[in-house]
């Protein structure tokens, strides 16, 4: 006599494959910053001025970091690596919010940011290893406070959120553009097709070194590319699961 | 020493010998009841005008740098203090962690010592609960300027709402505001209990607005055998139960860093290295607060004696030979590693702009203690007492301040690593240390700072006998 016990199914975080993925390839980066001026410009994000910027507040979602190899004389530049949020599958950031600020997309499948529910304990951003968190130190998006952004204020894109002082925030995936082309496709009843859309840094990059798309779809360019032998996940060592592949080496 | 000689067999005066005793141990110089009630009570009254100087200093210290710089920080945002990325916690978490841990020797004295009855406890168990809750409440005033909305703060409770949205119990930020909440209520309640009779002596001692006062926090004791019955139940339940609660508090802040996926933070040993680092500090700030009470307040001469002083230098010694061995090991064990992040903190945490800080650190907490606490006599004086408290409080404040902001400098992302300059958080830093200098000036002229109850017990049970030319000092179990 046998009897069938019905286990149910259950997936560890690092089983779950993503939705949104992103692939950079760093030997096409020429290191432009095309990126970072569009994101700043798409998600309403601060210039915080030159003191605060020096002083390691500035908060562009993306950035790109510059390395050197080799010591003095023999000094080599390596190549540029823009930094984002890895949107991991598995992200630490997640469980030290206190207050729910912080939360994982089940539909989506990405890392959310939660701003009128965060109240600023910064646990989140130390304990990202990428460090790619930026926190709101100043009001720096009050035309009353900085009039030198009164220009400025006028080109806020109306689908994000302008954020007040004492908020964390963080590159979404440009989820405005995805929620953009998911509304399109459903009222035309089809699915989101490949390249249909991208993010702000991928359409801006002129080397066409950023590519975004769906990596759950095997035939997508974004899933193609992220499996390719110069692939490489940053600090993968961690059990983070990032959604962003490096191409190195070609 | 006497006692020395005479078991050498030097002839003694046994007289003179019993004197010797009775000016060095409290507990065997009995005073009748009504003529202690009244020192306590004289300490309390007596207030000069150095006093009020303070006082006001400390008041306007506790109005600009407190109140007015955090004011001024709400408004402005958290850019006018010194944090940044990757050092997103300075000087506010290196505050609440020392607070807490000023705030641990309270109870360790009074709830650990009374446990063990250890003798030597009955002056000073209040002035150091004393320094439980205020500590606490400078750690409390600590972490809610660091948040940056912190007008929001209580969207870290567990409050019913209508959305139905609660705080992350995965997050050891929560663990921590309810294992602070609980320790600040339950240190609170032990505080109050023991001074339920002292509050009664007041109140039957005292006229105007102070009997209102009185009369309303003691509850209408009237020590009836009943009442004692019962109080001594309460308290030593409390005493019990405050001691786990004690240890977890210092080691769920310890999780705040240790859970966190950060080189140098995510070690093992950090619960106990943190609880007896949290003791080290608070056994230097009891020393300190028992030296000004003892030098500044009337009467206490009689109270607080040197062997207090060498008791406690006693358990300094013991203590700051465990937070050697627990730093050592946690240096161990990270070196031994070998991520490679973990040994570039460790250089930087020697070899850095910071380095003074490490050094001193280790100068103050421990080759400092240990050089001077292992002689009685030197253990004995209170002022030396006071500098070495001094020192090992600055010592495990740097020791914070090398967990916090220096080691949040070194991180997986070298593009990111910048040193840490404090800001307006210096001025709050100070402001807490006025606020908890201030509270516990007027907590000394509003309740009686001395146990009387706890002292005469504790004088009723020793006594003194002679067996053959021996004197030998004797203790009965009252309860």
């Amino acid at each position: 006599m046998t009897t069938e016990l019905k286990i149910p199914e259950y997936k560890l975080a690092e089983e779950e494959s993503g939705k949104w993925g992103m692939v950079v390839d760093t030997d096409l980066c020429t290191g432009c910053q095309a990126c970072v001026a569009a994101c700043a410009m798409e998600n309403n994000i601060p210039y915080v001025g030159e003191e605060d910027a020096a002083y390691g507040r500035s908060m562009h979602w993306i950035r790109t970091e510059r390395f050197w190899e080799g010591e003095y004389p023999e000094v080599r530049m390596t190549d540029y690596q823009p930094m984002l949020c890895q949107q991991c599958g598995h992200a630490p950031c997640e469980p030290v919010c206190p207050a729910f600020a912080t939360v994982h997309s089940q539909s989506e499948k990405l890392n959310l940011q939660v701003y009128n529910r965060c109240v600023g304990t910064r646990y989140c951003a130390n304990n990202c290893p990428y460090q790619v968190r930026s926190f709101n130190w100043r009001d720096y998006q009050d035309p009353r406070l900085r009039p030198e952004i009164t220009i400025l204020a006028n080109q806020f894109n109306p689908d994000v959120t302008v954020r007040r002082r004492g908020v964390m925030e963080k590159c979404t995936f440009c989820i405005q553009r995805i929620h953009k082309a998911q509304d399109l496709a459903k009222s035309e009843g089809r699915e989101v097709e490949d390249g249909e859309f991208t993010t702000a840094c991928a359409q801006a990059c002129p080397a066409n070194a950023i590519t975004f798309g769906r990596i759950d779809h095997p035939e997508t360019l974004v899933s193609q590319l992220a499996h390719s032998s110069r692939g490489v996940h940053h600090l993968e060592e961690l059990g983070t699961l990032p959604r962003v592949t490096y191409l190195k080496g070609g | 020493m006497a006692d020395n000689q005479n078991r050498n067999g030097v002839a003694h005066d046994n007289g003179s010998h019993e004197e010797h005793f009775r000016e060095k141990h409290l507990m065997l110089d009995p005073m009748p009841r009504g003529k202690m009630n009244e020192m306590v009570m004289d300490a309390m009254h007596t207030t000069s005008w150095k006093f009020w100087l303070v006082f006001g200093m400390l008041a306007a210290l506790v109005a600009y740098a407190l109140f007015y710089k955090w004011g001024v920080m709400i408004l402005e945002g958290l850019g006018v203090a010194g944090v940044n990325r990757p050092a997103y916690w300075g000087i506010f978490l290196v505050n609440t962690v020392f607070w807490i841990g000023i705030s641990h020797a309270g109870t360790f004295i009074s709830a650990i010592l009374r446990v063990f009855k250890a003798e030597y406890r009955r002056p000073f168990t209040r002035a150091a609960e004393l320094m439980t809750t205020f500590g606490l409440i400078q750690a409390g005033f600590s972490i809610f300027m660091h948040m940056g909305r912190v007008w929001l703060s209580y969207w870290l409770m567990p409050i019913p709402n209508q959305r139905e949205l609660w705080p992350n119990f995965h997050s050891p930020l929560s663990w921590d505001l309810l294992a602070i909440t609980t320790y600040l209520l339950g240190s609170t309640m032990y505080l109050f209990l023991p001074l339920i009779p002292d509050l009664a002596m007041a109140r039957d001692r005292s006229d105007g607005w102070r009997k209102t006062f009185y009369k309303v926090l003691a509850l209408g004791f009237r020590g009836t055998e009943g009442e004692w019955v019962h109080l001594r139940n309460a308290m030593n339940i409390f005493a019990f139960a405050i001691i786990p609660v004690m240890f977890s508090v210092h080691t769920i802040v310890s999780w705040d860093f240790a859970m966190a996926t950060r080189p140098g933070w995510s070690s093992t040993v950090f619960g106990p290295y943190f609880v007896i680092g949290a003791l080290h500090s608070g056994m230097g700030a009891v020393v300190m607060v028992l030296a000004v009470v003892r030098g500044t307040m009337k009467n206490m001469k009689y109270f607080i004696r040197p062997e207090h002083f060498e008791a406690i230098g006693k358990l300094m010694l013991i203590i700051s030979m465990s937070w050697g061995y627990f730093f050592f090991n946690d240096y161990l064990v990270q070196w031994y590693g070998g991520d490679k992040w973990t040994k570039q903190l460790l250089h930087w945490h020697e070899a850095g702009p910071m380095g003074w800080m490490w050094f001193a650190m280790l100068l103050f907490n421990v080759v400092i203690p240990w050089g001077v606490l292992w002689n009685r006599k030197w253990r004995s004086m209170p002022w030396l007492l006071f500098t070495v408290g001094l020192l090992i409080n600055v010592g495990m404040w740097f020791e914070r301040y090398i967990i916090i902001p220096i080691s949040l400098t070194i991180n997986r992302m070298p593009f990111t690593w910048r040193l840490y300059e404090p800001g307006i958080e210096v001025w709050l830093g100070i402001g807490t240390l006025a606020f908890f200098i201030l509270l516990y000036m007027a907590a000394s002229k509003l309740i009686p700072l001395i146990p009387v109850w706890e002292v005469q017990e504790g004088q009723m049970a020793h006594s003194l006998k002679k067996f053959g030319r021996e004197t030998v000092v004797t203790v009965s179990e009252l309860e």
